[in-house]
């Protein structure tokens, strides 16, 4: 990469030490661009994520900023919690794996066959696109106040049509067993587009002549889709998967600003981990037991993340 | 693979907008598959649009015809916009929401671009260790963050007047996911470009300002609307951080003014409205952009 005409030049500037090389010249420019950039990561991410550790085993006060070493007291506490029926500790964190089971799959499942719908057509083709991906750059907050309308027993625009077809009113979101599908069916609609517009993408990558050869040789629309469609878009369910388990798993505006008060009810039905890590933590100021559930949340994450990608995760070549 | 200077029109970026005329049955017979994608993508298109379109039609009606049910308003007003206005902090709240997406734009666009060209055009030595320690954070859910930055910004006092700006922002202003990306979209900026200009004797920030980044506009303007609109909408953090009223982000305000008008439906949805309708027509404005920025960022990631 040094060229001699280049060292060459650089030799005959008077501004730059001699002794220089080039290599020599562009570490040091490295490290400059990078510096800011260092020193952000190191101290706001590297040393927050060893403090949160750190937090778990005390009993934070986080306006001092300090605490007593408590060891596994925290952990305990939860486990101990986990252990009582009922607990708000168990509900969050069954209520969050059935967010995951319920939203994960209805997601990817709806946003292929949209994709699919959508590589059919070409007239309005970027209409729709709109219409289904605009509701993932609204505020979670308000998407929570419009759904909780939409909701509302008697006045609520899908009671008023269910009253019109002749179906009886539902409480939705006011019933213990109907929240958490409530929830998740809000949080399916607003992180559809987000799919929609990947798989539709990976969609179009598919080289043509896939289907032509395919098509010649006398495969029909269903083996199309098995057989190239669906085993190319592989990696493209992998990457999907994993990033809705994990937003799935962090859901906590929509909760919050659904349930009554903000505390993920009725009855604790609706709760999640993060809601909990909220309450316990900026509410109860229990911070060394909110930072005890944030450090089970991220090896949660990890967990599922390593098995989805060691599981699902195979090379497709034609 | 992209060689051409203008990055933005090469590859993948053009296949997204593309449709390819030899794929699937509709494209051969107009008959009813056809029709039937369309049938079935406009229900679902209802389905998406109806409760925006709902929030505002309430948001325009007066009260009283909220209880006696009718889709469209009968006597539509602005009447609820200028209660919500007056009796709450929404200007206050749009300048905080403005100023926090802007400091952490600004900042992302800036260092995420600069790193992510050093990342991908400089050899130096500890470079793997760097990329890797900067990518790791990726695995780090912000949630397990909050309590130590909340501890932190308590010590220098960022929850405190203005600095809750800079408190609200801190944790945005560089981005690993964002580096990643641009150092990706600088593998198109052709290395012999960059030795050309160091024989006329720029400087290195020169080159990266002058020749690197203007070649990549595409993904910086791709990465600057995103962070707005995730900056904008982020809700956990400014929660947390901001303690008086006149520091809320919207998203923050506007949950704060349920709490305040329990049951008066028009005014949450006009209060909803008011706190989506900016940015859904920013978005309609960048649809384009938006949508095959999303595209790539996932097919690249």
């Amino acid at each position: 990469m040094a060229s001699p005409g280049i060292q060459a030049a650089t030799h005959r500037r008077k501004d730059i030490p001699m002794r220089l090389t080039l290599h020599q010249r562009q570490i040091i420019w490295a490290y400059v661009f990078m510096s800011v950039a260092l020193v952000f990561f190191v101290v706001i991410r590297w040393y927050p994520t060893i403090l949160a550790f750190n937090v778990s085993f005390r009993d934070w006060n986080v306006f001092e900023g300090s605490g007593p070493w408590v060891g596994l007291e925290n952990y305990q506490e939860i486990w101990q919690d986990a252990g009582k029926p009922r607990s708000s500790v168990t509900a969050a964190f069954s209520n969050t794996v059935r967010y995951v089971l319920f939203g994960v799959p209805t997601q990817l499942v709806l946003a292929l066959a949209i994709a699919l719908l959508l590589a059919q057509i070409r007239r309005l083709s970027a209409l729709y696109r709109v219409a289904y991906f605009a509701p993932y750059v609204t505020s979670a907050v308000a998407v929570a106040f419009v759904w909780n309308w939409l909701y509302q027993p008697e006045t609520g625009l899908i009671n008023q049509a269910l009253d019109i077809v002749g179906l009886p009113q539902q409480p939705f979101t006011k019933s213990p067993s109907q929240a958490l599908p409530s929830i998740t069916a809000v949080a399916v609609w607003q992180n559809l587009g987000f799919a929609v517009i990947i798989f539709l993408a990976g969609i179009q990558q598919i080289p043509a002549h896939y289907y032509e050869a395919a098509r010649i040789d006398g495969a029909n629309a269903w083996q199309l889709f098995w057989r190239i469609t669906l085993p190319l878009l592989n990696p493209i369910i992998v990457y999907l998967t994993v990033l809705g388990t994990i937003s799935y798993l962090r859901l906590f505006a929509l909760v919050q600003n659904m349930s009554p008060q903000g505390t993920g009810g009725p009855l604790k039905s609706t709760t999640t981990v993060v809601l909990e890590v909220y309450r316990e933590g900026f509410s109860s100021y229990k911070m060394g037991y909110a930072g005890a559930l944030t450090v089970l949340l991220f090896f949660l994450i990890l967990l599922i993340t390593i098995i989805q990608l060691r599981f699902f995760s195979r090379r497709v070549e034609y | 693979m992209a060689t051409s200077a203008d990055i933005g029109n090469s590859g993948a970026l053009q296949n997204i907008d593309r449709f390819s005329p030899a794929r699937g049955k509709g494209s051969r017979r107009f008959g009813w598959p056809l029709l039937l994608a369309y049938l079935l993508l406009t229900i679902g298109g209802i389905c998406m649009v109806t409760p925006f379109f709902w929030m505002i039609l309430t948001s325009v009606k007066p009260p009283p015809e909220l209880v006696n049910f009718s889709f469209f308003p009968e006597n539509p007003t602005l009447q609820n916009y200028s209660n919500v206005l007056n009796t709450s902090s929404f200007e206050r709240w749009y300048l905080n929401s403005i100023i926090v997406a802007t400091i952490s734009t600004v900042s992302v666009v800036f260092f995420d671009t600069l790193v992510g060209y050093t990342l991908n055009k400089f050899n130096f030595p500890g470079k793997n260790i760097i990329f890797i320690g900067m990518l790791g954070t990726l695995m780090i859910p912000t949630e397990m963050l909050i309590i130590p930055w909340f501890t932190m910004s308590v010590n220098w006092s960022w929850h405190i007047g203005y600095a809750q700006y800079w408190g609200i922002a801190f944790p945005g202003v560089i981005t690993a996911a964002g580096i990643f990306l641009m150092r990706q979209f600088f593998d198109g900026v052709p290395n012999e470009l960059l030795d050309a200009a160091r024989i006329d004797g720029m400087n290195e920030f020169g080159i990266w300002w002058r020749i690197a980044a203007p070649l990549v506009k595409p993904a910086i303007a791709a990465l600057a609307i995103f962070n707005f609109i995730g900056n904008w909408n982020a809700y956990l953090w400014p929660l947390i951080l901001a303690n008086s009223r006149e520091f809320y982000t919207l998203p923050v305000g506007l949950s704060f003014f349920r709490g305040e008008s329990t049951t008066h439906w028009e005014r949450i949805m006009t209060a909803a409205s008011l706190a989506s309708i900016p940015l859904l027509i920013i978005f309609l404005v960048f649809q384009r952009q938006i949508i095959r920025g999303i595209a790539l960022t996932g097919l690249k990631g």
